[in-house]
């Protein structure tokens, strides 16, 4: 059987060009879903597939674009996610420089799905290569119909547009994209009401990740039943899988979800760097709770990593070796918090910021009786009490990575220095 | 002085207009055409923009503000942003970072006295897999050692 949906034909040279696109199946499922299929009948297919977020809360996408209002009378507005920036994550720009007319499909049958005929790309500006291609690929999808007025003669109309961010993390926060999308801060909004009811320009508006997206045309061409055929029951398709840290081969790679986190370590990434021993990984990029090395039995798949007491998340895994400080390691992960806060939540703003502070304190060896237990009342503080997910997402590698770790964070506060040999850490490849 | 935008970038103005139904939706992309346009975006270009979009200077002060892509200082003719998140610092980023300060004798956030380089730090470039990485202008340079570093720095005008 096939093991690839997204990555098929990554490897075909210039499939970023729309004649070798449409020689691998490219829009047919565009023509498909156009010429076969009513706008509903496509929600319906979506959500019989299983199909579910892959930008990383996994809500199912079908069920999303039904609670689009059909009445409203307002414009309905689709934006894709391209505003890949939680770290440890790296496939949606692979996606859009490999294969952007994948996702240019997807995007068009999506639309067509909720009845939008405007939709924007939000990528993170920092991507100017995947910005170039997508606008070649754009340019080409209007030549050959399948963006702009009467698309293949189907009576649709769309417009799709790029739209480049500033840098900023909170930006991939929904709400924070739609803000930044009407050209102000990426400042999260209250919910509800939710982007489908009152979103983008106070239209009805879905937001879908990149790669979520990519995975429509597929389903459509080939079916639910198929796409269930990978995968477990409840996290059905492939995943893209991000591997990065102290790993031999570091990179993407597309399995069916469930495979289990060991397999994706010690066979497709090669095991360990110089053959040292793993210490920890963080399974669904950085704000999803650390696990230890006797916990990476768990399958990826959304419902057992959730089991194991971490989440799938955008599925970038962070492998950490024996050599890590975890205090170093979490260190850096809560000063990029502390940077990445909009500032309009006192608990996110200043817990985080606090938090950031006192972690680099215990790694700098002048960490204080009780720093642990006021790190974790701040989480406390801190914890469903934001605007957004970002308070949550800070506090993930927090919790676990004292909770688990323990006697390390202990070390350094009792010896007043760190006590991990930095010159035997890990230093430029090469 | 006053700032003007070039022929040529009003008609990039106009077309990124076209994309939007509303009007103020196009400030991010029109900073951006204002930096390509003019390097920074000091308090002058800044109103030039504000007047544009029909906007408050404030409004647009803070937008740029909230962003880490807009320079708002003057920055070098290269701006080296150099990844210091946690899969390019478990693979060596801090050591790239401590050597680029010591061959360019500059601190993080400084521009080298000629105004060739400006050095600063970000966070995750979406390029983990290529660990340590850094972005030169609009390109990446990735699976960095420190050998290759000195060539890249040494082969740009």
């Amino acid at each position: 059987m096939e093991d690839k949906i997204l990555l098929k034909y990554i490897d075909v040279p210039d499939i970023q060009k729309i004649k070798v696109y449409q020689k691998h199946d490219g829009y047919q499922g565009l023509a498909k879903a156009l010429k076969k299929h009513k706008p509903d009948e496509i929600i319906e297919l979506v959500k019989a597939s299983g199909l579910r977020g892959r930008g990383g809360a996994g809500f199912p996408a079908g069920l999303k674009w039904s609670f689009v209002p059909k009445d409203s009378g307002k414009d309905v507005y689709l934006c894709c996610n391209a505003d890949e920036g939680e770290p440890g994550t790296f496939k949606d720009r692979l996606l859009m420089e490999k294969n952007p007319h994948q996702l240019i499909e997807g995007i068009a049958i999506t639309a067509y799905a909720v009845n939008c005929h405007q939709a924007y790309i939000y990528i993170r500006g920092e991507f100017s290569q995947a910005m170039k291609v997508l606008e070649q690929a754009i340019a080409e999808a209007y030549e050959h119909n399948y963006l702009g007025k009467n698309i293949l003669k189907q009576g649709f109309h769309l417009e799709l547009s790029l739209h480049p961010g500033a840098g900023s993390y909170i930006a991939g926060e929904e709400t924070g994209l739609l803000e930044s999308l009407e050209g102000k801060r990426a400042e999260p909004r209250l919910k509800p009401p939710f982007p489908a009811s009152v979103g983008l320009f106070k239209g009805p508006t879905v937001i879908n990740n990149v790669e979520t997206l990519s995975n429509v045309p597929h389903i459509i061409m080939r079916g639910p039943e198929w796409f269930k055929g990978f995968g477990t029951e409840k996290s059905t398709g492939t995943k893209l899988f991000c591997l990065s840290g102290h790993i031999n081969k570091p990179g993407v790679y597309e399995l069916p979800m469930g495979i289990p986190l060991k397999e994706l370590i010690f066979n497709y990434g090669g095991g360990i760097i110089g053959g040292r021993k793993l210490k920890a990984v963080i399974p669904g990029g950085s704000s999803t709770p650390v696990l230890t090395a006797d916990q990476v039995d768990v399958a990826m798949d959304f419902e057992s990593i959730q089991a194991a007491g971490s989440m799938l998340g955008s599925a970038g895994v962070i492998v950490m070796d024996e050599t890590t400080c975890m205090v170093d390691a979490l260190a850096n992960l809560t000063r990029f918090y502390s940077h990445e806060s909009c500032g309009q939540c006192t608990p996110c703003r200043e817990g985080v910021s606090w938090m950031a502070k006192i972690v680099r304190r215990i790694e700098d060896g002048k960490g204080l009786e009780g720093d642990l237990e006021l790190l974790l009342d701040i989480c406390d503080n801190i914890s469903f009490k934001t605007l957004c997910p970002m308070g949550d997402a800070a506090i993930g590698p927090v919790v676990s990575f004292i909770t688990k770790f323990r006697s390390e964070f202990e070390d350094h506060i009792r010896q007043g220095r760190c006590p991990i040999e930095k010159d035997k850490s890990i230093k430029v490849r090469g | 002085m006053t700032v003007e935008f070039s022929p040529q970038a009003k008609r990039e103005f106009k077309k990124t207009l076209a994309r939007y139904p509303h009007k103020e939706a196009a400030l991010l992309p029109v900073l951006h055409l204002a930096q390509r346009e003019f390097g920074v975006l000091s308090d002058e270009v800044l109103e030039q923009v504000a007047e544009l979009m029909d906007l408050p200077f404030s409004r647009v002060k803070g937008v740029v503000s909230f962003y880490t892509l807009y320079n708002t200082r003057e920055v070098g003719r290269h701006v080296i942003r150099i990844c210091h998140t946690l899969s390019c610092a478990l693979n060596g980023g801090e050591e790239v970072i401590e050597h680029i300060k010591k061959r360019l004798h500059i601190e993080v956030g400084e521009t080298t006295p000629d105004k060739k380089f400006t050095l600063l730090e970000c966070e995750c470039l979406g390029s983990c897999n290529t660990a340590p990485v850094m972005q030169i202008s609009d390109r990446y340079y990735e699976n960095l050692t420190l050998q290759q570093v000195d060539q890249i720095l040494d082969s740009l005008e």
